[in-house]
Formats: C-alpha cells, structure tokens, sequence
C-alpha cells in the first residue's frame, strides 16, 4: 500500500477531510473534487459543526502548538483565561526552515506532530496536497472568509477546503533610510527606473554604500516576479507547469539585472549580524520587503530609529499600482490531531478572534483581518521610530493592491532550498539572471517529474 | 582451584564466551543504533518516495540515479580533495604540537597542551560562528589583513578560497584531538629506552626518530582513518557556514550535505539512503586501505 | 615498532612501577637539553591560533548587543556587560539555559558515561580474550561508523519513532553510548598497558573474570580511559545533529541546540536578535569542559602514579 494512504488510514478523524482530498494521489483515492462538506447543502452541517467546536472549548482538553510567533504565549495565555479547561503547551520551534522540517518528520513517522501549528503561506501546499492538514470546512470556517483579505483567504484556500485561518500578511513597501537619501540628495523613487537612477547615483558618491542589498533570496525574488505579474508556477492537481521564463518573470529579472549586473548590488546576507548593523549606520539605504518589517526595525535595528521612512513600492510604469505578499503565515490543524473539533477551535479563536488578534498587534504583527487594516487606530497610528510617519497607511494600501493569481510550488520549500544553487549563480557571478531563472526551472522541472508529477513548461 | 591442570582447549573454550561477555553489551546497543538504521537504509535504497504515487520499489535504479548525478560527483571530489589535503596537513601539526610538548624542551608545556586542545572543547556552532566572523569582510580579521597588504587578497569566504577556509576551520577544531591522542601515545613509552638512548648518547632528533616515531606509528594510523571517515563526513562546518554565503556553497557541497539536503528539503528519502550506502562503502574502502597499508609497514619493522 | 625491546620493557612496568618522568621535566638532569626557545616560539605560534578566536569570544561576551554590532571584534568596546550578559543568558525565558545545561549534564553523565563503560568492556574483550568473530566485530564496527550519520538520521529517527522514544531523554542518550573510537583505543591500549601475565596470575589465584577486570584491568587501563571519556565527554557534550531531529520540546535541548535556537531568534518576521546571549552562552558552555581537562590532565602522566606527579 503507498504511503499516503498509510497515512490516510493511520490518521485519526480523517473521514470528512479524506474525502475532500480529490487529488488522485493514490490508485484507491476515493473520489474526485466536488466535496459533500462544503456544498450548499450542508450548511446545517458546518452550522453544526461550529457548535461543535464550542462544545469542545467548553468540555475541556490538552492542545499542543508549533511556531515561532513571538506573541504565541501571551496570545495562548489570553486564551486560557477565556476558556480554563483548556490547556496549550506553546513550543517554540525556532523558524520556519526549522518548523517545517520537524512538522514533516513528525507527519512521517505517524506520531508526534502538534494539533496546530503555524506554516508560511509559501509551505502551505506541500502539507495540503499529501493531505496533511485538517480540512476546516466542517467547522464552519467558511463564514470568517470575511475577516480577510483576498489575497489571505485565498493563501489558506483552495477549491477542495480551507487548510489554514491567516495570521500575518507582508503586503510590500519600500523601506529608505531618509538621512542617507538627504545625504546624497536622493529622491524617493516612484518608478523602477527611478529606483535604479537613484542606485547609481549613489555608487558613484560612495561606493561603500548598499543601495539595494540582495545576496540572493528566493522570498524576495519571487515576490518581485509576483509584483511584476509573472505566474510562473501554476498547479492543477497533479499537473504542474512551471515557467520562470514568462513575460512578468521576465520583466523583473531584465529590470533587476540592471543592478545585479552592473555590481550594484550589496551582498550582505539577510538576518545576519552585519545586516542588522548595515541597516543601524546608514551602510544600506533601502529595502523592499514585506509589512511586518517595522517590528524588526524596532526590535533588532535600535540605532535606526528615526532615520527610516516607508514608502509605497516602486513601479515598473508610472501610474500603476501593483504589489505583492512578502512572508506571512498562518495556522492549521495537523490532521494527526487526537482533538481535532478542540484544535480546530483554539486554531478559530487564535486568529480571527479579537482579544487574540490584539495580543499579536502589540507584540508588532502585521495583521491579515480586514478588520484591523481599516481601522482608524491602526491606519492613524504615528511610529516613533519611523519619525511619526504614519506607517500603517502605506503599507495598508500596498495590501489593497496586491496582485491576483499567484500560486506557489507544492513543494516550494524544496524549491527555495535550491534557488542559491541556481540563480544564486547568478548574483554571485553579477550575470544574468534569466539564466539562474532558467536553471532553477530545470532543477525543478526534473524534481517535480521525479515525484510523480506531470510538468510542463509553458 | 586446579586451573593448571586443567586441559589447555578447555580453559581456549571458556575464555571464548567471556570474551564476548565483555563486548556484548557494546554490540546490543551498537547494533541497536548503527546497524539497524543502516539495515533500514539499504532497504530504503531500493525503494522510491514521491508526492504523487507513494513508495515504489525500484530495484537498483537510485544507484544508476546517483552515479549518473553531477551533483554527487561534484560533492565526492570536493570531499577527495579536501582529504589529500587538510588531513595531512592538520596531522603533521598535531604530531609537531604533541612532539613538542612532550619533548621536556619546552616551557609551560601544560599551558600549551591545553591551549591546543581548546578549540576541540568548542561546539562546532560557536567554532564556525566565531570564524565567520574572522572571515567576514566588514569586522573580520580579512578586512584588516586587507587593509594592512593593500588590496582585497584575502577573501575566505568566496568561491576560490572557500574550501581553504572550512579546512582552516576544521585544521582549528581538530588539531587539539589529534594531538591528545599522539601525547597519549608518547606516554606510554616506557622511560628505560630513553634511559637506554640517553646513556647510548642519543641526541633529541634521533630519539625522536627511533623511539618516538615508531611508537606512534599505530597512533598515526588509527587517526588518519579517523580524519578520512570525518573528511568524507564532513558536514557542520559548511553547513552553519552556508547561512552566511548559501550561493558559495551548494546543498551538494559535500556528499553528507547531500544526503541532509535531500532528505529534509526534497524528502528523497530513499535516494538520500543510497547515497549514504554508497558513501559508507567508499569510506569503510579507503579506511581499510589506509589500515592494511598501516598495519603491513608496522609488521614489516 | 621494534618489538623485542619494548616488549620486555613494558613487562617491568606492571602496576608497580611508579617511576616518575618528572625527572626529564626539570632542565639540565634530563638527558635532552635546555628548554628550546624555538620550540617555545613554535607552540607560541600554535597558541596564538588554538587561541585568537576563543579571545574573540570572550572579548565580545562582554559587549551589549547594540556594541557588539558595531564595534571591532577584536577588542573591547563599549560598557563592560560581561556580568549583565552572564546575568542575562541564566535568567532569559525563564531561565531556559539553565535547563539546557541540566540536560546536556545529563545526557554527558549518561551517554559519555555509557560510552565510555561499553567501550572499555569492549575494548578489553578484545584486546585479552580470544573469541570466534573477533575479527569481523571491529571490521563490522568500522564499517558501520564509515556510512556517513546525517543520512542515517532518518531512519534513526523513524525506528525511534515506532518505539515512542523521539522528543524523549534516550533519543540522545542512546546512540551516545556508541563510541567506536574510545572502542578502539581502548584495545589497542590494553593490548600494551595490561600484560597477560598478570591477569594469568590473578586466575591462578581464583578471581573471576569480571572481579580481574575490575581491579586490575581498569586500574592498568586509567590513562586510556580517562582519554576516552574526555572526548566522549565532549562529543556528547556538543552534539548537535541527532538531537536537533530527535528533539521538539525546548525543554530537553541541550545546550548547542538551545545556543543555535537562539540564534535563529534573529531571523524572519518576529526577529529579535539576541547575539549577545549567544556569544555568552557559548562561552558559559565551554567553561564546565576546560575545567574537566584540567582535573583529567593530570592522568595523562607517568602511566599509573596518578595523583602523585605534577608537570
């Protein structure tokens, strides 16, 4: 028998989410993708199956939960006094790379896998596709669609289930550090254009300093393509076809070799301890990245504060407003699960609601309810270490305008392990990066072949 | 208790199971922990894992896979060149250091022996964290040394000089070992034959030659293949190294880096099994090599 | 080695012999000359290199977290944090590190402990004891240690797994107790430093195996393992790969796992670095080492006079 319907039988309330699973994976899979939880029909189900959870919550039990979210405790804290039968034992797992690798050995060897655990948007499919996680529709999850954004909901979502409730979002901005830029009399750019007249300039008045500092991270370039409309993973059950040569792929990686070729780009990398200092003495002057960033700055960058302004994202024409999602992630139930009504519970009331929502906002999260991207609090609210600037309102925006249709790999965190083997080339070598692009496509075209799926290219 | 007169088959025969008393229960817990995984890697090696149809048996074709892959050739030969030179190179200093401090010449030589031995006690996390701070080109010792010659000579941490700053590390971290395991053996020189050599007027080069040499003749053989198996292991070092420069090095920089990559990145269990396999026979092969040579020269003296 | 010579050498050594080599020690009685300053400018070489990163080390455990990001590394800089960071480290998330450190005391006492017990029986065995298999137990043992140990993380671990004994103590401790190396060293110093003969006399006399082993053979065989429980100390004590995929809960790491954990606190969204903690930690968890060296040192003197020689 393979092994995903080992799995399948070995788990624990499967029934419901087994049949959801119409992605053919094994010869015995039992049906195809119309569910019988989540039709119209079956509203008194999930009606009754939110009751269900509150009856859960009521009678009581032990819940344990993967993550590395700062706040997990306080929120988990919060939680238990609202509701004293329950207890959660919070285990900090250090990071996503980390996180992963656990959550994976643990589904793999059948026992020892969290009830709820927290999984980047960008990892979500390859624990949904080999049915992993528990399918939140029975409960009645259906109904706090509202509460998020397009682009959240449809991270968590795909046409068979609702695998994840979201917790933070990255819309992207462009971060500067305003003393450098008065410095060298730079204007804030609007355009890519701009951004990259703005690089030059610079260079030429002090070559130590880093413009744009990109050593090579599959997030970020990735995001880019995505701001830039490139599509260029797309799945449909078992068939995947990957194309990181298409027209918006294109259009970043020729506007970005730009700097990359000419040497313009910083190589220092990303979270390390000359990073942080970079950002702290004026060594790197902007970054483009997602917007939770303000908590790392706070947190991690003391000597920045006051010299750094956020800044919508730059365009490729002027006029447009397109952006994209840069990290994030979100909660799901581990289909392992002993409790699943009691996991799927705590898993609602973490992220959608409000008395745990404002736990995460004070430790610095980024919100993903609409709720709380709207509200005048939050919108009006002055950061000191962003010089007053009302931060909220421009990264709030670039939300609103995320750009639709983007998929990640099913197995994007293989995918990403293998990018500075590829395109990382490319940056290491100041060449073109079409042709990292191009390499990191085959690499994951004979990957994806290797594990049974059907690839295409275009 | 008339043992003496006992037959002398009789006393070979009860000596034979209370030896394996002894070794016993080494062996449970042995087999327990490295012969039953690699039973389960060989049986692992024969199969395929994939997202889109589960486990299939495949016979031998992952090892068809493996050799035909450039990435395991590219990792093997890094490994193979890294042995011919960081092994020697770091013995000889073990030998120089445990020479000297053992030579009665030396001043403060308990100060020495440990200073030598220090960088062992250190975990290979903190050893390549404080490294690569030295390596690295705002603060590090680089810098300077850039600075002081002039121009950007000394750059450990790029693709040309890489493999010379993980020996560099890994020369730090294991000469204190190496060097212990030669004093040890120095030790246990009994103190008549330098007597013996003192009265013959047996200057300290050729003590060192004739007495001190050969008796760590086995000392030097059990640790070369000790530093073969970690050369074709090695694996921390570029591994908490790679957070810093990910595009110097690969997820296929060593063979064992592979295997890790392949596993829990890509879940290619059963690949990463042959791998393993394959690797194993390659060291166990090289050991034994070095071990005959080793033992064949001590008996010919 | 030339064989005739050491041999009957080594037969007057036994467990009388208590001739010091401290003689050789003290200059000009000795045969080999004064101390070379040579030599002394060599080692000082070695030390400088044995020696400059640990200075980073500490150097850099005393600076707060903002100085330590920008001031030069190899001096100091900045208020003298080195009380406050020590303070810091032992008190930080609950006092974590010192459940860190309780563990890795743990799995050391337990798993080098072990080791170190399994291998010198073994090594024993069959350094004095002549059995059928002798010869395919060390090729077997050599062979298994050979395969490379990341991938045989894995099935490790899911044999763990089927027993239920991932994320518990064991999943370290056990495979800790194997050490094919001390194994070796052990033989091969038993071969020398315990001569038959002796062992012959203490049967003629009527002791039992174990009992011979026990008060003479362990007795002979101290120098050998004092070596190896020194480095089955410290593989145990930094051992990081196996308990980083047997282990979940934070509350059983050890310290090299927790120091890294930290470390990775810098990364992603909720960063929050904490360089500063683990450059302390990292010094605190070598201090218990150097202080284990230097009660063991004196073992590596003249072979059996312990206790009674100093350097």
């Amino acid at each position: 028998m393979s092994n995903s319907a080992r799995r399948r039988i070995r788990g624990v309330a499967v029934l419901t989410a087994g049949a959801l699973l119409g992605l053919g994976l094994t010869a015995c899979s039992s049906g195809t993708s119309s569910t019988d939880s989540s039709s119209g029909s079956a509203s008194d189900d999930t009606a009754a199956g939110a009751a269900a959870l509150d009856a859960a919550l009521e009678k009581g039990g032990e819940l344990t939960y993967w993550t590395w979210t700062p706040s997990a405790e306080d929120q988990v804290a919060a939680f238990e006094k609202a509701y004293p039968n329950v207890h959660v034992t919070v285990v900090n797992t250090g990071g996503a790379n980390d996180n992963n690798t656990k959550l994976q050995n643990a589904i793999k060897a059948g026992s020892g896998a969290p009830d709820v655990v927290q999984i980047e948007y960008q990892s979500l499919p390859q624990f949904v596709l080999p049915g992993d996680l528990l399918d939140l529709t029975p409960y009645g999850f259906a109904d706090l669609e509202s509460k998020y954004t397009a682009a959240g909901w449809g991270a968590v979502t795909t046409a068979d289930g609702i695998w994840a409730l979201p917790q933070d979002s990255g819309p992207m901005a462009l971060f500067y550090n305003k003393t450098v830029f008065d410095e060298y009399g730079l204007t804030v750019p609007a355009t890519w254009d701009e951004y990259i007249a703005d690089a030059k300039k610079l260079h030429a008045a002090d070559p130590s300093k880093i413009f744009a500092n990109d050593p090579g991270d599959a997030g970020f370039t990735t995001s880019m393509i995505w701001q830039a409309g490139g599509r260029p993973f797309v799945s449909d059950g078992d068939t995947v076809t990957i194309n990181l040569q298409d027209e918006g792929t294109k259009k970043f990686a020729d506007m970005w070799n730009q700097l990359n070729e000419a040497g313009l780009l910083g190589d220092i990398p990303g979270w390390s301890d000359q990073w942080f200092t970079a950002l702290g003495d004026g060594t790197i002057a902007t970054v483009v990245i997602g917007g939770w960033m303000p908590g790392v700055f706070e947190s991690g960058v003391p000597d920045g504060k006051g010299q750094w302004r956020v800044a919508p994202m730059p365009q490729y024409s002027a006029g447009e407003d397109v952006t994209a999602n840069n990290g994030g992630s979100s909660e799901a139930v581990v289909k392992q699960t002993k409790n699943p009504e009691l996991a799927a519970a705590f898993l609602r009331w973490l992220n959608s609601d409000q008395a745990s929502i404002d736990v995460f906002l004070a430790s610095g999260g980024f919100p993903a309810t609409t709720a709380d991207l709207e509200s005048a609090d939050f919108l009006g609210y002055e950061s000191d270490y962003f010089g007053g600037q009302k931060i909220n309102e421009v990264i709030v925006d670039s939300a609103k305008h995320v750009g639709e249709g983007w998929e990640y790999l099913p197995w994007q965190s293989y995918a990403n392990s293998i990018f500075n083997d590829t395109v990382g080339k490319s940056y290491l070598n100041r060449s073109d990066l079409n042709e990292g692009l191009k390499s990191w496509q085959e690499q994951n075209v004979s990957y994806g072949e290797a594990q049974g799926f059907t690839v295409k290219t275009s | 208790m008339s043992t003496a007169a006992a037959p002398p088959t009789l006393r070979r025969q009860r000596r034979s199971f209370v030896g394996l008393w002894f070794v016993s229960p080494f062996l449970v817990v042995f087999a327990f922990v490295l012969i039953t995984p690699v039973a389960y890697s060989i049986y692992l090696s024969v199969f395929r894992d994939r997202l889109v149809g589960g486990r299939s048996f495949v016979g031998l074709d992952n090892y068809a896979q493996l050799f035909a892959d450039p990435k395991f050739w590219d990792g093997l030969g890094r490994v193979a060149l890294f042995l011919a030179v960081q092994v020697p190179i770091m013995l000889a200093l073990a030998l120089v250091a445990a020479l000297a401090i053992d030579s009665g010449r030396l001043r403060g030589s308990s100060f020495f022996r440990i200073a030598v031995f220090l960088p062992y006690a250190v975990p290979g996390v903190v050893a390549v964290l404080m490294w690569g701070f030295m390596y690295g080109d705002q603060f590090g010792l680089a810098a300077n040394l850039n600075d002081l010659i002039g121009s950007e000579v000394v750059q450990p941490l790029t693709p040309q000089w890489i493999l010379i700053a993980v020996g560099n590390i890994v020369t730090w971290e294991f000469v204190g070992y190496n060097m212990l395991i030669f004093y040890s053996a120095l030790r246990a020189i009994p103190v008549d034959l330098y007597e013996a050599a003192a009265i013959d007027g047996a200057g300290s080069w050729r003590v060192v030659l004739s007495i001190k040499l050969p008796a760590l003749r086995q000392a030097i053989v059990i640790a070369t293949i000790f530093s073969i198996i970690g050369s074709f292991q090695l694996f921390n070092e570029p591994n908490i190294l790679r957070t810093l420069i990910p595009s110097v090095i690969s997820t296929y920089f060593t063979p064992n880096m592979y295997a890790y990559n392949l596993s829990f990145a890509g879940q290619q269990y059963a690949y990463a099994a042959t791998l393993a396999i394959v690797m194993g026979v390659v060291t166990a092969v090289i050991a034994y090599v070095v071990q005959l040579r080793g033992s064949r020269e001590a008996d010919l003296r | 080695m030339s064989a005739p010579t050491l041999r009957t050498a080594r037969a007057t050594r036994g467990p009388r012999t208590t001739r010091p080599r401290a003689g050789r020690r003290h200059g000009s009685t000795g045969a080999f000359g004064r101390p070379s300053t040579r030599l002394t400018l060599v080692m000082v070489l070695f030390a400088v290199y044995a020696l400059l990163p640990l200075a980073w080390l500490l150097i850099n455990a005393s600076k707060t977290q903002p100085e330590l990001l920008h001031s030069f590394g190899l001096w100091f800089s900045g208020p003298f944090a080195l009380v406050d960071n020590i303070h810091a480290v032992l008190t930080y998330d609950g006092g974590i590190y010192l459940r860190w450190l309780a563990n890795t005391l743990l799995y050391v006492v337990l798993g080098a402990g072990g080791a170190t017990a399994l291998a010198t029986l073994a090594g024993y065995g069959l350094a004095k004891y002549d059995f059928p298999g002798k010869r395919a137990v060390f090729a077997t043992v050599l062979g298994a240690i050979a395969i490379p140990g990341t991938a045989l993380a894995v099935p490790t671990f899911l044999m763990f797994s089927q027993l239920h004994l991932t994320n518990t103590v064991w999943a370290v401790i056990v495979p800790s107790m194997v050490s094919p190396f001390g194994l070796y060293l052990i033989w091969v110093y038993a071969l020398d430093a315990v001569p038959t003969e002796v062992l012959e006399a203490a049967r003629i006399d009527g002791a039992g195996e174990l009992r011979t082993f026990l008060t003479i053979g362990v007795r002979m065989l101290a120098p050998g393992i004092v070596t190896v429980l020194l480095f089955a100390v410290v593989a145990t004590w930094n051992n990081y790969f196996l308990p980083l995929i047997m282990l979940n809960d934070p509350q059983l790491y050890p310290l090299t796992i927790g120091l890294q954990h930290w470390n990775l606190q810098a990364t992603g969204v909720s960063s929050d670095p904490i360089y500063n903690l683990v450059i302390t930690g990292s010094l605190l968890a070598i201090v218990p080492i150097v202080a284990l060296f230097l009660a063991l040192q004196r073992y590596w003197q003249s072979g059996l006079a312990a206790g009674s020689v100093k350097a």
